[in-house]
């Protein structure tokens, strides 16, 4: 794709149709998504819902995850594994925040949107002004959000559509802002503070709709999906992801596969009385969009509040996906991944919609590298498990049963108060958390950023909080086999196999890209930006950057014709808070575990909080 | 092949120590590369039971302890213990200490939330936090001025008399206990009645509460009095202050027993200190011991259940 240098500016309607109609022609080609290649212009800018179709253009990345189906695959090849060896700073930018950097920066035209970690800031920045801003918007999120959020004020990114630009905030807000102006459009309160409930996910925008989930699930928020008008806001539907089906959206079209999935009010049901009303299961995932089935798929988060000993029963509906018509959020299917969770194994991680050829079949499948260290592929139809198959070191489960669906948990490895469990793996944060992998349809590989972590449950501490003492047990993190902390993983999901995988130091917690110059790019807690060979892993190119990244990489096409790759640098996040929030590597309450792990990182990174864009000289 | 993969991996661990890796030039690292395999089962082996290596608590920065106000760091909305109008038990303990030491009490105000001592205390935003249990991994304490217990809390005319996790008819009453929110981490009184097969019939309070409304974790002893539940498991200053303000009676007691083998119900509380301020520290343990009528007076007027030291003190492996 992309073969010869397209070097026409975007400004012009008509040039930047021409250039999406040639684009998703060619697309055709390297991606095996349908293209749509109608143009519906608005206010100014191209039809978002045009723009994130897989390969529909790659001069542009309207959304966190690229496109509906969560690819995070660039048709660009401008910059490819024979000269990205050459790639220098082209600009950079400072957020001025120095909090965890999560966000992918998003590019539509000329235009450069990226949004900072509490306090919640857009930025418009000028891509044919190396990245001057053009505008900034505050939404002024409440400073008590911070004391809320569980694993640093991080904020996963923006959305655009339409001519506008939607992010959420730490308080629980998403707002609409004129994207050509930073004038605010709308805001609408979804979540409360004073609950526990805070905003961290980046929205999803589709058609007239923008869907927005709460976190929140370590302080007994009730977990829920929303989804907003577009042009004004309001609350279109609400689906609650615990308690009765008609809190749920469950009814009539729900058919999830395996028996454990059915039946009347498993919300409410799987719990002890009135549990699910603290239940978790919130949604701060990525959430994908099918356009032919018109469905959305989400991730639920851990079951809340309770230890697992307090939840006998599977905890409906946590640590599953769901399968929701777009237009109603009516539940046409759920599968469970980690029924009863006993170790945190949040189930938000990214679904990614891909056609792979199953036993010589092509399928529709949805691919699923899960917290629980088992890379799922889901028949997208129904949410059957199709395989199951460990990405990590897993001693938690003994395998995922085909016929059930079921997790088998190892028994030893099971959890309970006062009782002292060791290398239990992978540990809380999961084989993978939140970074989310990119796949190649060039390679038919998945390049999965994720963790080698095992934990210890022992000791207990004097824990004190609302005037209460309690005691709470010592989690220790450490590293699994190996000794590292991180993997970048290759991952093959036709042969469920790995292809190839790079050791990393710390936990890999920023997401990754893929483009169509067979190149891949991530980012490490210490602060190196690199690009490895899509074919072999080899390291191509590394730059170091001022702090940790955490980010999500992206790629466009300037004004100017050339490709650029950005990404945000600033260490956070749930491991990376010991250097950002300045915590006591012992300080087992704000850093939940991770504290001893990461000894280490306050010597290797300091905080920060800038953008990177690169591009060949 | 992806077991073999853990398996090399597990001997080359073997020969270098842990630490060493971890230090190991990283462009090496990461072209460690692994070769593809073409099956994959289920990788289930056990991990070595190599040492793992955790560091100490980092020390305290120091800081120095204002010779001009007694600085005490607390939360403004949260009655028994304290709020804003100092109309709080802890506040009156501020002021006399404050009395004491010849300084005016200067607050912080600050929810007492996650990272409450991180951001407060540690921070020298305060020298003082006047509640903290006796020993503590944040800060460090002093002589405990008071104990108390997590208790029953039941309508008077129920007539339930129940005061031991053992008692029967717990299986078959809707029992309101305290939750804090955290994976593994929840309050005792959860705990015991779990272990006993005590779950089908739990309610579940936040101990958060709802921050915007008054005393936000008083809502559980409302339940009790309003019949929402039948009997209730509350730390004992919590449960007394504000069962005295209930119109109907009601019936406290402390829990039997005060601690098994997992986790105490009785705990000391004390007066959080910086890790250091050792003289400041000493200065406090004598208020306390020289006031100690006094402080109790205040504990009596605010209805706080307090119990004696208990004579087998928890040992908290891993505590301090």
């Amino acid at each position: 794709m992309f073969k010869g240098e397209v070097s026409r500016p975007i400004f012009s309607l008509l040039r930047f149709a021409a250039i999406v109609l040639i684009a998703t022609g060619l697309s055709l080609t390297g991606c095996r998504s349908k293209a749509v290649s109608e143009i519906a212009p608005n206010e100014g800018y191209p039809s978002a819902n045009n723009l994130m179709q897989p390969g529909a253009d790659d001069g542009q990345w309207p959304m966190s995850a690229k496109d509906y189906a969560n690819t995070r695959f660039s048709g660009l090849d401008q910059i490819n594994a024979s000269n990205v060896a050459n790639l220098k700073v082209a600009w950079t930018f400072s957020t001025g925040v120095d909090r965890g950097q999560e966000a992918a920066p998003i590019v539509i035209g000329d235009t450069m949107y990226v949004v900072t970690p509490y306090p919640n800031q857009l930025y418009a920045l000028d891509l044919k002004n190396n990245g001057a801003a053009k505008w900034h918007y505050d939404p002024a999120p409440d400073s008590a959000s911070q004391g809320v959020a569980c694993c640093d004020v991080v904020n996963r990114g923006a959305a655009f559509m339409n001519g506008k630009v939607f992010i959420n905030t730490l308080d629980g807000y998403t707002c609409a802002v004129d994207a050509g102006t930073g004038q605010e459009l709308w805001r609408t309160k979804l979540g409360d503070i004073n609950k526990g409930e805070t905003i961290t996910m980046a929205p999803l925008a589709v058609k007239d709709k923008v869907y927005v989930g709460n976190s929140g699930g370590e302080f007994g928020v009730r977990g829920w999906i929303a989804a907003l008008n577009a042009n004004d806001g309001h609350v279109v539907w609400k689906a609650f992801n615990t308690g009765p089906d008609a809190d749920v959206l469950i009814g009539p079209n729900f058919h999830p596969f395996y028996d454990m999935d059915k039946g009347k009010d498993l919300g409410v049901s799987t719990w002890t009385p009135d549990q699910w009303k603290l239940g978790g299961s919130n949604v701060w995932g990525f959430i994908s969009y099918d356009p032919e089935t018109n469905l959305i798929f989400h991730g639920t988060g851990n079951p809340g509040v309770w230890n697992p000993e307090l939840r006998p029963g599977d905890n409906k509906w946590s640590n599953g996906i769901f399968a929701r018509n777009a237009d109603t959020g009516e539940a046409a299917w759920y599968y469970q991944f980690s029924p009863h969770d006993q170790f945190d194994h949040d189930g938000i991680n990214e679904n990614i919609l891909l056609e792979l050829p199953i036993n010589g079949q092509p399928r529709k499948v949805v691919l699923r590298p899960d917290r629980n260290g088992y890379m799922y592929v889901l028949d997208r139809g129904n949410g059957q498990v199709l395989s199951a198959t460990p990405y990590t070191f897993i001693n938690s489960a003994t395998g995922v049963e085909l016929q059930t669906g079921r997790l088998q948990y190892a028994e030893d490895k099971l959890a309970a108060t006062g009782k002292v469990v060791h290398d239990i793996c992978p540990n809380a944060s999961g084989a993978k958390d939140w970074e989310p992998s990119a796949y190649s349809p060039r390679t038919g590989l998945l390049y999965v950023p994720h963790e080698n972590m095992c934990m210890d449950w022992e000791g207990l501490e004097a824990n004190y909080i609302a005037g209460t003492p309690y005691i709470g047990v010592d989690a220790k993190f450490y590293a699994g086999p190996g000794g590292n902390m991180g993997f970048f993983t290759a991952w093959d999901p036709v042969h469920n196999s790995p292809a190839w995988r790079l050791a990393e130091k710390y936990p890999v917690w920023s997401g990754a890209l893929a483009t169509a110059g067979d190149i891949v790019f991530y980012g490490t807690m210490e602060g190196w930006f690199k690009a490895v060979d899509a074919k072999t892993g080899n390291l191509l190119w590394q730059f170091k950057t001022g702090s940790g990244i955490i980010g999500q990489p992206v790629t466009y096409r300037g004004p100017d014709g050339k490709q650029y790759v950005a990404i945000l640098s600033g260490i956070g996040g749930w491991p990376g808070a010991i250097v950002a929030g300045g915590l006591d590597p012992d300080d087992q309450t704000a850093a939940a575990g991770w504290g001893k792990a990461m000894e280490d990182l306050p010597k290797d990174t300091t905080k920060g909080g800038t953008l990177y864009v690169f591009s060949l000289p | 092949m992806f077991s073999r993969f853990l398996n090399q991996n597990h001997a080359f661990r073997s020969g270098i120590l842990q630490k060493q890796l971890l230090i190991l030039p990283f462009f090496g690292l990461a072209l460690f590369l692994v070769l593809t395999g073409s099956s994959c089962s289920t990788a289930n082996q056990a991990v070595s039971a190599e040492p793992k290596h955790y560091i100490e608590p980092p020390k305290q920065k120091f800081i120095p302890v204002s010779t001009t106000a007694f600085r005490v760091c607390a939360d403004p909305n949260n009655l028994p213990f304290s709020n804003q109008k100092g109309e709080g038990f802890e506040n009156k303990i501020a002021e006399l200490i404050g009395k004491k030491l010849g300084l005016p009490v200067e607050y912080t105000w600050f929810a007492q939330r996650r990272g409450f001592f991180r951001n407060t205390l540690r921070e020298g935003r305060c020298d003082a936090v006047i509640g903290a249990p006796e020993k503590f991994e944040r800060a460090d304490s002093t002589d405990p001025y008071y104990y108390s217990s997590y208790v029953f809390v039941s309508r008077k005319d129920k007539k339930l008399n129940v005061a031991s996790f053992d008692d029967p008819i717990l299986q078959d009453l809707k029992i309101g206990v305290q939750m804090i929110g955290d994976d593994a981490l929840n309050t005792p009184p959860a705990h015991l009645l779990a272990d006993r097969g005590i779950v089908q019939n739990v309610v579940g309070y936040s101990v958060y509460g709802e921050y915007t409304e008054p005393n936000p974790p008083s809502r559980i002893i409302n339940a009790v009095a309003n019949k929402d539940v039948d009997i209730a498991v509350v730390w004992g200053p919590l449960a007394g202050y504000f069962a005295a303000r209930q119109k109907v009676p009601l019936d406290i007691r402390p829990v039997v027993p005060a601690a098994n083998e997992k986790l105490p119900l009785v705990f000391g509380i004390s007066i959080a200190v910086r890790f250091g301020d050792d003289e400041f520290k000493q200065r406090l343990n004598q208020i306390i011991d020289d006031d100690r009528k006094e402080i109790t007076r205040i504990l009596d007027q605010y209805h706080i259940p307090q119990v004696p030291e208990p004579s087998n003190k928890f040992d908290m492996e891993g505590g301090k």
